[in-house]
Formats: structure tokens, C-alpha cells, sequence
């Protein structure tokens, strides 16, 4: 995380692979330069020693102080009894689906010949 | 405010199937007829009447839950053609529920809090029946099957439900200029933005188009758009309220709170949606207090921290005059005021964006073509077809979310940037902590400036992402905050203070609220 543009185009590509995105042509510059403008500015973090500091996921996780009221009230780590429930009706779910037999969703082929 | 004698009852012959009218298209028609109309300085501010006030007139019998209804769609039909706060109104759903509250009223039955009480959602949240968008084309056409708890909440509490509210696409903005259906504007100056992502709920309480709103807030979007457009918004702690029914954008981080028009009506409804819900695993059991009674406590003998970096370089002198005015009504009101000190504060929206898009690219990927919204045609494979639906369907910040967020988890740099984002947000985090051992509520400006003007900032990510420098360190720490109205430029642009508290601490948010509000109206 050194502070200078080093985003790629083909770095681009790859993670819009990744994530299932594709950009058209005229997009890719512009996103070439947000990315690596963002990129800079978060590279200020690196001022930081953070050696030894655990990462907070979620705020439940704050042990001490005022954050153990969230916990001791709360137990927000609780989990709820381990049974089945019955959940949406499927009668009500499926024809939002752009493509279903009314029990499973149609998609297109999912391996190439 | 009730209608005219002629209006009443709607006609029920023009809603869809399913009882959702498309306002943007009636919109459309009515164009020509209403810019006439709207020449030359037509006023969109209105304060509602307070929660108490109309459900006095709702219990005695002398305002009518469905006429108050019927006067809102009438005042929706003048103002949102320019405003474009509704995308849809849920009509046949919010008529049937007001005659209810009558009839309750004619039997002489016990009567909700929010009986009668015309509210709309921001549309994030679903409601069963009625489309739900995010403001995003990839969901277009989509009536999710159940509501959202904080919705249902509202409904069992007699709430009339209006329609849904515009937004950025997938609450990511900060000026709700990055809706697929086009920008809201805010009421005070149309040529401005309302702030974002929830411009619309913000912008419905300041034209009066609802007495309260449900928005959603993971990195000031409440508070922002409360800000600029001079109402209530607030934060609540993180798991105070489900987040069942709310389309995900960053799990750790979302938040369903709500609008008003003043304190103790927002204090009210988030006694309403608050509580624990085993929908939501994060949502916490702590008991609910009746908030609205708390904002009536004096705030004589309560410590208020001032943090000096929310006053430093950035922050627009004629907010400042405002705010500081407003910590010289708490200092008169007796309130202690003590300099705390959050020096990590520059490093809020770095971490927060890293970790927001990394959350974002993971909830978004259900996104895809399969289940609901949109399919793009012609694609061979399935691979294929994933890529272009989500092409076509996610707009221009979206995508750049996603792609940073994607980045950012990626192999190689998962390390050095989103566990050291989420290492720095332990420190900031912890920086809050300690403060709230020496103070009750931390005041600091909502935003570094009042409402900017459409299309200042679109073409520049990072100066819109700077927007929200006063709001994300709230959401990254987990903490809960009110916005409310603290002045204005000489302009006459509103300026919002934020009142934090520290974690289940709304009441003390909301007693320092009240005590700004007070000083303001004298």
C-alpha cells in the first residue's frame, strides 16, 4: 500500500472478472483513474503502527468499557436454537425469478462444449 | 392540512394490481400542467404537525386517519413532480390501513402510538407487494414476498404507510444523485441536493410529503441528508434495530433509523422500530426505553465533549458560527463542556470506505440474474449472463464499489487493506470508548458544509466521499448519534449538529437534542 498509482488496466479486468462485472471500453479510464485516486488517499493508514491490534470485525466484538453494555444487555453473540423454522413460501418467492419452473430456477448453460 | 371537500376518497380505480402506483411515470404526465404550475417561486418547505397533535385530532375524532392520508397523497401529487421524493406510492396498502385506525376510533379501541400517522420508507427496505428498487435497475420489477421488521413495526403501531423513497443506488451516495430514477432535490433550494443516501426520507419530512420516514445509515446516511435538509435523522447503536427486510450494503456497519420534522417525534418512532428480533442476529435484546420521554429529561449537569478535530481545516466557517453557537445554548442550558480528544478521526473515511466496499462486494453479489430483477438476454452461459445482467443493472458508483471492495479482499492485498482497515477501526472505535468514560454525548458539525449543489461534486468520487468525514467514525465505532437543526448559513441553507452518544445511549442523544432544538426556536 505505497502511496503511487500502480492500478493497472489489466488489474482492472481482473478483479471486474472476479467480481462478475464487465466493463465496457469507455468505462475501463475512468475507473483506472477513480481506483488508483482512491487507492492514494486510503495509503494514509500506513501511518499507522497497528502491530498488535486485533481487527474489529463487528462492534460486538468490543470487549471493554462502554462496549461490554452492548454485549452484557445484550449477548449479541447469542445464537438462536439450532430449529428448522418454516421459511417464504415458495409459491410467493419463485415467480419473481426471471426464469423458473415454479419449483427451481432456469439459467443459462453452465459449461461450455 | 385536511383536504378539501371535494378530494375525498381517492380513486382506487387507478392503482396497479398490487396497489403501488408508479409516481415517476403519473409524474411524467403531469409535467406540462404543473411547471405552470410551479413558476415562479413555489414553496416546498412545510413542518408537519407534531406526532402528538395529530393523534390528539386522530383520538378525539376530529381528523380522520383516511382524509389525513387522502391530504398527503393530495400535497405528493403537487410537490413531487419537481422534488421526485416518492418512487412509488403504496396507496390501496396505506387506505386500508387508515380506515382501520377509524374504524378503531368509531369502536372506541385502544389505538397505537402512531395511529393514523402518514409515514414513508425509504426504499431499502421492503414491503411486501410494493417494488422495491434500492434505486437501482437491477432490481426493477421486484415485489419482495415480506416486509421489513421495522416496517411491520411501524404498521402494528397504526403507522399509515405511504410509499417508498428515493435513494442513492444501494444507499451508496451522499447527494442521492446516484438513484437509477433520477435525483431527489432538496426542498429548500431545488437547485441543491438533499445530502444522501437518504435524500428522499429527508427530503419528504422538510416538504411535509410524510410526518416521519425510515432511513437507512451506514456511513451518514441519515445524518447527512437530515442535515441538509433541516430535520431530525438519527443513528441508532448498531443491532438497536433489525436490519431484517433492509437490502444489504454493509452488514457491519447498516443501520435502519428514523426522520422527523423534531426530537420527540424521531425519539417516538425509534422506540417504535427498536427492539430485539430473532430475524437479525446481530440485533440486540436490551429493553427498549420510551425515548421520547428521556428527550423531556433537562440535560442541566451533562457532560458534552467537543472534539477539536471535527473543527479543524475543512469545515465551512459559516457552519462553524452555527455549531458553536449551538454548544453556547448547551453551556446555558448547564451543561459541562469538556475538549475530548479523537485523534484518529482522519483516518475514518479511508478505513470506512475500504471496509464498506468490501462488505459491499460480497452482499452484492446475490445480484446476478437468477432470483429476481432483470435478466440480460442472449447470454450463452451462465458465466455470461451473470457479467452482463450485473453490467446493465449496476450503475457507475456501484460498480466502483464493488470493484474496490473486490480489490481490496483480493489475494496480495487482503493484508494491506482491509485487515488494516479493520485494525485502525478498532483503534477508532476504542477512541470512543474512552471518551464516553469522561462525557455523556460528544456535539460536532453533521457535515463540513450545508447542502452543495447538484452536480458540484459527481464528477469527482473522492471529494463526495469526503462528505461524509463527520459521520463515518459513529458508524465504524458502532455508537448512536442524532442529527438535529442547528441554525443556518446566510443563505439560509440548514445546518445539522451531531449529538453522539455511546453504545444503547439514545436517551442521552436525544435529552442534548432537545436542549439545541429549544435554544433554536427562541
Amino acid at each position: 500500500m505505497e502511496k503511487s498509482s500502480k492500478v493497472t488496466v489489466e488489474d482492472v479486468e481482473r478483479v471486474a472478472e472476479l467480481a462478475h462485472l464487465e466493463l465496457k471500453p469507455e468505462e475501463t479510464p475512468a475507473m483506472l483513474r477513480d481506483l488508483n485516486a482512491i487507492l492514494d488517499y486510503v495509503a494514509q493508514l500506513n501511518e499507522l503502527d497497528t502491530t498488535g491490534v486485533t481487527p474489529l470485525a463487528q462492534v460486538s466484538e468490543l470487549g471493554s468499557g462502554l462496549g461490554s453494555e452492548l454485549q452484557e444487555g445484550a449477548g449479541v453473540s447469542v445464537l438462536r436454537a439450532d430449529l428448522p423454522v418454516p421459511s417464504l413460501d415458495r409459491a410467493a418467492v419463485m415467480p419473481q425469478a426471471p426464469e423458473t419452473d415454479g419449483a427451481f430456477f432456469k439459467v443459462p448453460k453452465v459449461i461450455e462444449r | 392540512m385536511l383536504p378539501a371537500a371535494g378530494f375525498f376518497p381517492l380513486q382506487r380505480a387507478t392503482q396497479g394490481e398490487t396497489g403501488c402506483n408508479k409516481v415517476t411515470q403519473e409524474a411524467e404526465k403531469r409535467k406540462t400542467h404543473l411547471d405552470s404550475e410551479d413558476k415562479p417561486a413555489e414553496n416546498y418547505v412545510e413542518k408537519p404537525k407534531t406526532l402528538a397533535e395529530l393523534r390528539a385530532g386522530i383520538v378525539a375524532g376530529t381528523t380522520k386517519a383516511t382524509e389525513l392520508a387522502a391530504s398527503y397523497y393530495e400535497r405528493i401529487e403537487k410537490k413531487n413532480p419537481r422534488l421526485n421524493v416518492y418512487l412509488c406510492l403504496t396507496k390501496e396498502r396505506a387506505l386500508e390501513q387508515a380506515a382501520k385506525v377509524d374504524d378503531a376510533v368509531a369502536k372506541g379501541d385502544p389505538l397505537g402510538v402512531l395511529a393514523g400517522i402518514p409515514v414513508g420508507i425509504k426504499d431499502v427496505l421492503v414491503m411486501r407487494g410494493a417494488p422495491a428498487t434500492a434505486g437501482s435497475k437491477i432490481l426493477q420489477g421486484y415485489r419482495p414476498p415480506y416486509d421489513a421488521t421495522a416496517v411491520s413495526r411501524l404498521e402494528a403501531a397504526g403507522a399509515v404507510l405511504l410509499g417508498k423513497l428515493n435513494c442513492d443506488e444501494f444507499a451508496m451516495g451522499s447527494s442521492t444523485e446516484n438513484s437509477a430514477y433520477g435525483p431527489v432535490r432538496n426542498p429548500i433550494d431545488t437547485e441543491r441536493v438533499p445530502g444522501g443516501s437518504s435524500g428522499g426520507s429527508a427530503a419528504a419530512v422538510a416538504a411535509n410529503l410524510a410526518v416521519a420516514t425510515l432511513g437507512s445509515d451506514t456511513g451518514g446516511s441519515i445524518r447527512q441528508p437530515a442535515s441538509f435538509c433541516g430535520v431530525v435523522g438519527v443513528l441508532p447503536t448498531y443491532g438497536r434495530v433489525s436490519r431484517y427486510g433492509l437490502i444489504a450494503y454493509a452488514s457491519s456497519l447498516d443501520r435502519v433509523g428514523p426522520f422527523a420534522a423534531n426530537v420527540r417525534d424521531a425519539a417516538t418512532m425509534l422506540s417504535v422500530i427498536a427492539g430485539h428480533d430473532p430475524q437479525d442476529a446481530t440485533s440486540s435484546p436490551a429493553p427498549v426505553p420510551d425515548y421520547a420521554a428521556e428527550s423531556d429529561k433537562p440535560v442541566k449537569g451533562l457532560r458534552i465533549g467537543v472534539p477539536a478535530e471535527y473543527f479543524a481545516e475543512g469545515l465551512d466557517p459559516e457552519v462553524r458560527v452555527a455549531i458553536e453557537a449551538g454548544i453556547a445554548a448547551l453551556k446555558a442550558a448547564g451543561c459541562a463542556i469538556k475538549p475530548v480528544a479523537l485523534p484518529n478521526t482522519r483516518y475514518a473515511v479511508p478505513v470506512y470506505y475500504l471496509i464498506a466496499t468490501a462488505e459491499a462486494s460480497a452482499n452484492l453479489a446475490r445480484f446476478d440474474g437468477v432470483r429476481y430483477g432483470p435478466r440480460s438476454k442472449d447470454s450463452a452461459t451462465l458465466a455470461d449472463m451473470y457479467r452482463h445482467s450485473r453490467e446493465e443493472g449496476f450503475g457507475a458508483e456501484v460498480k466502483r464499489r464493488i470493484l474496490l471492495g473486490t480489490y481490496a479482499l483480493s489475494a496480495g492485498y487482503y493484508d494491506a487493506y482491509y485487515l488494516k482497515a479493520q485494525q485502525v477501526r478498532r483503534l477508532l472505535a476504542e477512541e470512543y470508548l474512552r471518551a464516553f468514560a469522561e462525557v455523556d454525548a460528544i456535539v460536532t458539525p453533521t457535515a463540513p458544509t450545508a447542502a452543495f449543489k447538484l452536480g458540484e461534486k459527481t464528477g469527482d468520487p473522492l471529494a463526495m466521499y469526503l462528505a461524509d468525514i463527520y459521520t463515518v467514525t459513529a458508524s465504524l465505532a458502532g455508537i448512536c448519534g442524532v442529527t438535529v437543526p442547528c441554525g443556518a448559513t446566510k443563505a439560509g441553507l440548514p445546518v445539522g449538529m451531531q449529538v453522539l452518544a455511546a453504545h444503547l445511549n439514545e436517551a442521552a442523544a436525544f435529552r442534548v437534542a432537545r436542549a439545541v432544538e429549544a435554544a433554536g426556536r427562541i
